[in-house]
């Protein structure tokens, strides 16, 4: 344990030092100020109706065509904000868990550092935590951040639903991050050069891209479903329903289920193509209660890939041979 | 033997798939010593020893350090042992200080202790001015040291060098050698691995070596020289002012001489045991001059290629 806690405050160290770190805070937080100044333009066509729920639209509300393209293609209510940490999170991530075991062998630590009396498990777990709490450090300070500066631009102040609906969409968020980061470990224990490791990620990054907003589920949904203008509302409903099994491969669609779910107290089920961006202000609000019970599968999903990427890096690190060369 | 074996392993095998990297390997070694581990590369040095370290598990045989199976108590060989592996790295980002807090955290000493202890081996290993610079920027003899630093942290009883003076300067080499015979002074037994073998003859108390995972030698270096070259015997050479067939006959009948041969004006004898006072009050006592005379030393290089040329 006294191992663990070790690695864990000399990763910690490391990351805050690391230019790695500042460079992806400091984009993070440039992109969520642009996020925020863009909400703030259109809050008030979203809240038009009267609605209870103002202050979290600073995270939801955008352009409409902005709405209405994600809408489109992936069948997700994507804000701005939430388009942000969909693709930034896996970034960092990718970046904080890439070298984390195959770096320290290349940079002759490892050997060194095993042949102290830490049990191996230490090296690998002191690693992944830091790497987690560095990672929900950043993440909860950008929501924050932006709920800072929400608050004093629009003077609305949240509601508690809505402050714990945001402590849920941070929690959601730092778990959709640590799915990335045990995937980068998991790289870094498999591969031995970060090079390969470091590609290996990017191309399945980029997969998921265009797997996620290219309509890549519904082509293929339509392949196996043939839906036309004819089509019956069953011969509908379930090509509509194979589309959203096909899509959840992916962790992007499988984050902004469960993003829209929390964030947006309107929506009763995953599925909100029939749901209009912008008549939001009119529909019944969910009790947070009621949206996690929602969100539950993509939630479960999210930590059983975490957990699954990770089982398979510690018991590969924990058998592996350290060899001379 | 009366000394306590730190180290002992016996029939020792590590075997990845079907090539044997260390085989049957039998050995001892007490405390206090400084065992030299050469051969080759790709000989099993590093395996053996990252099998004693607990870093390995060993396909067959057992291996105990002061008494502790590496495979099984892991933590308690690993508390004892200090290891500078053969690429040694540190954290580049880290100074040397930062460095040597880290591996004195991983070995639960007291922030308090490890700090003082920290100035103390920096000084030691000559690198108190460089205490606050960042790793990246040392050379490779500066980070080698550092390593001994590194090892020195843990107060180990056993320390296990790799290649301790691959690739650094002859000054750097000498600074290393130094620090590690040093540390044999304070009682550490070192295991030392290196296919230099000039450097380790001069420092090793017994050497072992290593060729396809066998060892095929072991003991000091003169005794390895000596059966290695020239069957166990001693060779002594003696150059005199004037040779006489009745001298060589005089020197042919001391006991433990078996043969003299005559090259010019040098005699070359060949003897049980180191017989060089006899011979020469028999060349005295003969009216001849003796010019010099001298004892056959043996290189490691020699015996090294005298045992490889066989393989």
């Amino acid at each position: 344990m006294s191992g663990m806690m070790a690695v864990f405050w000399k990763e910690l160290a490391d990351y805050f030092s690391s230019k790695r770190f500042i460079i992806l805070s400091l984009l993070v937080y440039v992109a969520g100020i642009i996020t925020i100044l863009l909400a703030a333009q259109n809050i008030r066509t979203m809240a038009a109706g009267g609605t209870s729920t103002v202050f979290i639209l600073l995270f939801l509300s955008a352009p409409q065509e902005f709405l209405r393209f994600f809408l489109e293609r992936l069948s997700l209510f994507v804000s701005p904000f939430t388009f942000l940490f969909m693709l930034l999170i896996p970034f960092i991530g990718i970046s904080f868990g890439i070298d984390s075991i195959n770096g320290e062998r290349t940079s002759g630590n490892l050997s060194r550092i095993l042949a102290q009396p830490i049990y191996r498990d230490a090296v690998i777990n002191g690693k992944f935590l830091a790497g987690l709490i560095a990672m929900s450090i950043l993440i909860a300070s950008i929501v924050i951040l932006v709920a800072g500066m929400g608050l004093r631009m629009i003077g609305v102040p949240p509601t508690a639903d809505e402050i714990l609906r945001l402590f849920a969409f941070m929690l959601v968020s730092i778990i959709y991050g640590a799915f990335w980061m045990s995937l980068a470990v998991l790289f870094s224990v498999l591969f031995r050069s970060t090079t390969t490791s470091v590609l290996i990620s990017v191309v399945l990054w980029v997969f998921f891209f265009v797997f996620s907003f290219f309509n890549i589920g519904q082509y293929i949904a339509g392949l196996i479903i043939p839906v036309d203008q004819t089509s019956g509302i069953d011969t509908l409903s379930q090509f509509e329903t194979t589309y959203r099994l096909i899509s959840r491969i992916s962790p992007f669609y499988l984050y902004g289920e469960a993003v829209q779910i929390l964030l947006m107290p309107f929506i009763t089920t995953a599925n909100i193509a029939t749901m209009l961006a912008n008549s939001i202000g009119t529909l019944n609000p969910l009790s947070l209660g009621r949206s996690l019970l929602v969100v539950w599968p993509q939630l479960t999903t999210l930590i059983a890939l975490t957990g699954l990427c990770f089982a398979i890096s510690y018991i590969k690190f924990m058998r592996e041979e350290i060899r001379s060369t | 033997m009366e000394e306590k074996a730190i180290i002992e392993t016996k029939e020792l095998v590590k075997a990845y798939g079907k090539f044997i990297a260390v085989d049957k390997l039998n050995l001892r070694i007490d405390e206090g010593e400084i065992f030299g581990f050469l051969g080759p590369n790709g000989a099993g040095k590093t395996t053996t020893i990252l099998m004693l370290l607990g870093l390995t598990e060993p396909t067959s045989g057992k291996a105990r350090i002061c008494g502790f199976d590496p495979t099984r108590e892991p933590l308690k060989v690993k508390r004892i042992t200090g290891y500078l592996p053969e690429k040694v790295g540190f954290y580049e980002d880290l100074t040397a200080k930062e460095n040597l807090d880290y591996t004195a955290a991983l070995n639960s000493i007291p922030r308090k202790v490890a700090s003082r202890k920290i100035d103390e081996l920096l000084g030691m290993v000559g690198l108190s001015e460089m205490t606050k610079q960042k790793v990246g920027t040392f050379s490779h003899g500066m980070k080698q040291r550092l390593g001994i630093a590194d090892v020195m942290i843990k107060d180990p009883k056993v320390a296990f060098f790799d290649e301790p003076t691959a690739g650094i300067d002859p000054e750097g080499i000498e600074q290393v050698l130094t620090l590690i015979t040093n540390m044999a002074k304070h009682k550490v037994t070192i295991v030392l691995s290196s296919h230099q073998l000039q450097q380790v003859q001069k420092i090793c108390t017994r050497v072992g070596i290593l060729a396809k995972g066998h060892l095929v030698a072991e003991g000091s270096v003169d005794k390895l020289g000596r059966e290695a070259i020239s069957g166990g015997k001693f060779r002594i050479e003696i150059q005199l002012s004037k040779q006489t067939g009745k001298l060589v006959k005089s020197i042919k009948s001391i006991k433990g001489v078996t043969n003299v041969e005559s090259s010019g004006d040098l005699l070359l004898i060949s003897c049980d045991k180191d017989l060089r006072a006899q011979i020469a009050r028999t060349v005295v006592d003969s009216g001849s001059l003796l010019i010099q005379m001298k004892i056959e030393e043996y290189g490691l290089n020699d015996i090294y290629m005298k045992y490889f040329r066989e393989q």
